[in-house]
């Protein structure tokens, strides 16, 4: 459950990214941001997984209260969420396998365990056969895999993804839109920005319209 | 708790294979910590020698204590149970007034004035061999032994004692400034190598915060590396300071055979070996929890 009450965020020169923003995303449910760029879909993305803090205003996830969170209860807010950004954010110094398995390293996860975990991830997302390949032999849509998949491995009740498709051809993003559907089915929450109309007509689904900042009616 | 074991070993795992990952530039920092590290232990091993060699040259100290005239034979009898009973001596040997002219007659050649005398001026003595050469332990003894009835005179040679002292003392005190100097240089330098390691691996932070890893499972890896780097720089001085000493041993041995003396260089001790050791990896520990708290938090995700 994501909850937006009255939410400003100004960045300092006082550019103001998001203005009196209220919303309720309830769990389960999967829901669009759309807006185009510099409507504040990044910001308000960036707000739920801490990563900005509100101006003022609260934003509420799973009932925490994301402004008034303390700087070590940070890390565990994470990872309770499964986070996949448009540059996919992957490391290449290391395989397939290594950085899906980064997320439950730094949970803590039982080694064994993990190794289980990883590989019905990337299998998930059709990567299992190329664990041990390094991710800069992959292609867009592939990066874009990888990226979901490390997002879902710690089994996140929430998935945010930021630009999921903006950079893929027709084929790979439905690709990934047929993942996310797969995920929605399961009953996790997820909240996906995008400027593409044709996902938007093709997945019906809550959509949360920006522009300049502000909610759209 | 398995978990977190295997965790650390990974860690640790992962720290050596970036140690040999750059092996030209690992084996520097860990020679230069090495050198840095020998100069002020190599003083303390000289010194330590030094003061073994000066108690092998001059013998234990020795302290005379000489009985009045009218001291009878059973007060001569009883300040030598005082004596050997004393928690400060290690054994005592009395002179008799009689064997001291005896001696002193042969000796000088005075036999003719000595036998002159009406009578032997000499008193019975006593030579105390005290447990401690310390220069004011062996003063403490000598004032405490004035204020003995009985006694007409206690002798103690003291100033080579305090001459030895002051030196070793100053000595001491300059190993000691070489010692705090080199270790603020090994801080520096393990900061140093950390802060480039955070920034070429900044990526690589970001996105562990991003995906919830705490500071203290970011910092881990740098802590360990410190740690390592520290501990074999210790190890790179003590193998500096050894081969030095059985270097210095070798032609040694040449000139003490000329003086027919056994004297060979102490090598460090276990404990000191350790001690080395254990510095060692603190300071790089500590250097590196330096950089880690200077230039993590600059690297947030945006």
């Amino acid at each position: 459950m994501i909850r937006f009450n009255q939410v400003f965020k100004r960045y300092p020169g006082g550019y103001a990214a998001l203005k009196n923003l209220s919303f309720e995303i309830p769990e389960g449910e999967m829901a669009f941001l759309t807006g185009h760029s510099g409507a504040g879909k990044s910001t308000l993305l960036k707000l739920i997984a801490a990563i900005e803090r509100p101006s003022s205003g609260s934003v509420l996830v799973n009932g925490q209260n994301i402004g008034a969170l303390k700087p070590g209860a940070v890390p565990y807010l994470r990872r309770n969420l499964g986070l996949i950004f448009q540059d996919h954010k992957l490391l290449f110094d290391r395989n397939l396998f290594d950085n899906v398995m980064l997320p439950l390293q730094i949970a803590g996860f039982d080694h064994r365990e993990s190794a289980k975990r990883v590989r019905a991830a990337l299998d998930k997302v059709g990567l299992l056969k190329r664990e041990k390949a390094n991710p800069i032999s992959l292609s867009g849509g592939e990066q874009q895999r990888l990226c979901i998949a490390r997002a879902i491995v710690n089994r996140p009740t929430i998935l945010l993804a930021d630009e999921p498709t903006g950079n893929l051809d027709a084929d790979s993003a439905s690709d990934i839109m047929n993942i996310f559907k797969s995920f929605h089915q399961v009953g996790v929450t997820l909240l996906i920005s995008t400027h593409d109309e044709s996902v938007l007509r093709q997945y019906q689904g809550r959509t949360i319209a920006l522009k300049q900042g502000e909610l759209q009616a | 708790m398995k978990g977190w074991l295997f965790h650390h070993l990974q860690v640790l795992r992962l720290t050596l294979n970036r140690l040999r990952a750059t092996p030209v530039a690992s084996l520097l920092s860990i020679l230069v910590i090495g050198i840095a590290l020998s100069l002020p232990t190599g003083g303390y091993i000289l010194l330590k020698n030094v003061q073994q060699l000066s108690r092998q040259l001059v013998g234990s100290p020795q302290i005379s204590v000489f009985l009045s005239m009218n001291a009878g034979q059973t007060e001569v009898d009883s300040v030598g149970r005082q004596l050997q009973q004393h928690p400060a001596v290690s054994r005592i040997e009395f002179v008799p007034r009689d064997q001291a002219l005896l001696q002193l007659q042969k000796s000088t050649g005075l036999a003719d004035v000595v036998g002159g005398l009406a009578q032997n001026p000499l008193p019975h003595a006593y030579i105390v061999y005290p447990k401690s050469s310390d220069a004011r332990e062996l003063e403490k003894l000598r004032d405490e032994l004035r204020t003995w009835p009985k006694l007409e005179h206690v002798q103690l040679d003291s100033a080579w004692a305090r001459k030895l002292d002051a030196l070793l003392k100053f000595g001491r005190l300059a190993v000691l400034i070489l010692a705090a100097l080199l270790s603020f240089a090994l801080v520096a330098i393990t900061f140093n190598t950390i802060r480039l390691q955070i920034l070429t691996q900044r990526e690589e932070i970001e996105v562990s915060k991003l995906i919830g890893a705490s500071n203290g499972f970011i910092r881990r890896p740098f802590l360990y590396f410190g740690l390592v780097q520290g501990l074999l720089g210790g190890a790179a001085a003590w193998l500096i300071i050894s081969i030095s000493l059985s270097l210095l041993n070798l032609s040694l041995s040449d000139l003490t055979q000329l003086y027919a003396s056994n004297f060979r260089l102490q090598h460090l001790s276990w404990g000191d070996s350790l001690t080395l050791l254990g510095f060692s990896a603190y300071l790089g520990w500590l250097g590196a929890l330096l950089s880690v708290a200077q230039h993590l938090w600059q690297i947030e995700p945006r």
